[in-house]
């Protein structure tokens, strides 16, 4: 019991950052925009959650100019999406388990 | 403990509404389809009235025979199928960027994107191999070929949308067979697929995904 509380990431608490996680196992990129429609937040939340998880390694960034504007793509790194299964499994085996 | 849970499980919960729209196109409306298959059938009456009471050409002849193929005949139709595929196109483009914003999501994603990529591939490879065959002057085939490339193409796409798109392409598909070995009938496999199918899954859509919202 001990050892699938523990598979619990804290870092995971945040329905943003699940949210973001979510969007970025499924797609293979996603923009800021997109994100944000997504997932309706504003441009501030979104913005500092997406840097939380760069600086955990679990998304990378990539900026490329489209024209004269710049275009923010954001991918899900393997670990990122190795700490997100592992996220979701404890979570499933907490539900069923835990009753 | 108890607490807990249920934030998990709504995390769980929301992780998966999520994940759903953000991998498949939703905003896919069945009335699209009940009009696609509306303008298919009077299209169908047109060319049925044109060719069978315009011009009284014996039944089945004109399909089977290259020669009765004469160009009026062959622009007339040509039109008419045109026309079909616009008034089509257009509902289709319209309710769905209706439903769309009811459902407050931009019809232009990376999703829709993908779909009508993935829609499109097996099309227009359909559309060309039809004017290869009408160059080839086998008309006789041309039914079943646009209806088994576009039951393709739209198996191909449903790999982002609803399930219902699938089993609407799996029945193009068979209708194309049938129309391939039951030749001289085109007509009425057309009507049958673009028109009755078109209707039957957009109502069945329209029920199951868009009437209670």
């Amino acid at each position: 019991m001990k050892s699938i509380i523990q598979n619990i990431n804290k870092f995971f608490e945040s329905r943003v950052r699940l949210g973001i996680m979510s969007v970025l196992t499924v797609q293979d990129k996603a923009d800021f925009n997109y994100l944000k429609e997504m997932l309706n937040l504003t441009d501030g939340n979104l913005a500092s959650h997406l840097r939380t998880l760069e600086n955990k390694g679990y998304i990378s960034v990539n900026k490329k100019f489209v024209g004269r504007k710049t275009q923010t793509n954001y991918y899900a790194t393997n670990e990122g999406r190795i700490a997100f299964k592992n996220h979701l499994d404890a979570l499933e085996n907490l539900i069923h388990g835990g009753k | 403990m108890d607490n807990e849970n249920k934030k998990h499980l709504e995390d769980l919960k929301e992780i998966r509404s999520i994940m759903e729209r953000s991998s498949s196109f939703l905003s896919l409306s069945g009335l699209s389809g009940i009009f696609a298959g509306i303008f298919a059938l009077i299209g169908a009456s047109f060319a049925y009235w044109y060719i069978y009471i315009y011009h009284a050409f014996k039944r089945s002849s004109i399909i089977v025979n290259p020669i009765d193929f004469n160009f009026e005949i062959a622009t007339v139709l040509f039109l008419d199928a045109g026309i079909v595929l616009f008034l089509a196109l257009a509902s289709g483009y319209w309710f769905t960027y209706k439903n769309s914003k009811k459902k407050g999501l931009k019809m232009w994603n990376p999703i829709s994107k993908k779909l009508i990529f993935a829609l499109l591939i097996p099309l227009v490879t359909g559309g060309l191999f039809s004017l290869i065959l009408i160059w080839h002057g086998a008309t006789f085939i041309i039914s079943s070929t646009t209806l088994i490339f576009y039951g393709l193409s739209l198996i191909n796409a449903s790999k982002y949308t609803v399930r219902d798109i699938r089993y609407l392409g799996i029945s193009q598909v068979i209708i194309g067979l049938v129309d391939a070995i039951d030749i001289g009938y085109g007509l009425f496999y057309w009507t049958l697929g673009f028109g009755v199918m078109h209707i039957i899954y957009g109502t069945i859509m329209y029920f199951k995904y868009e009437k209670n919202d």
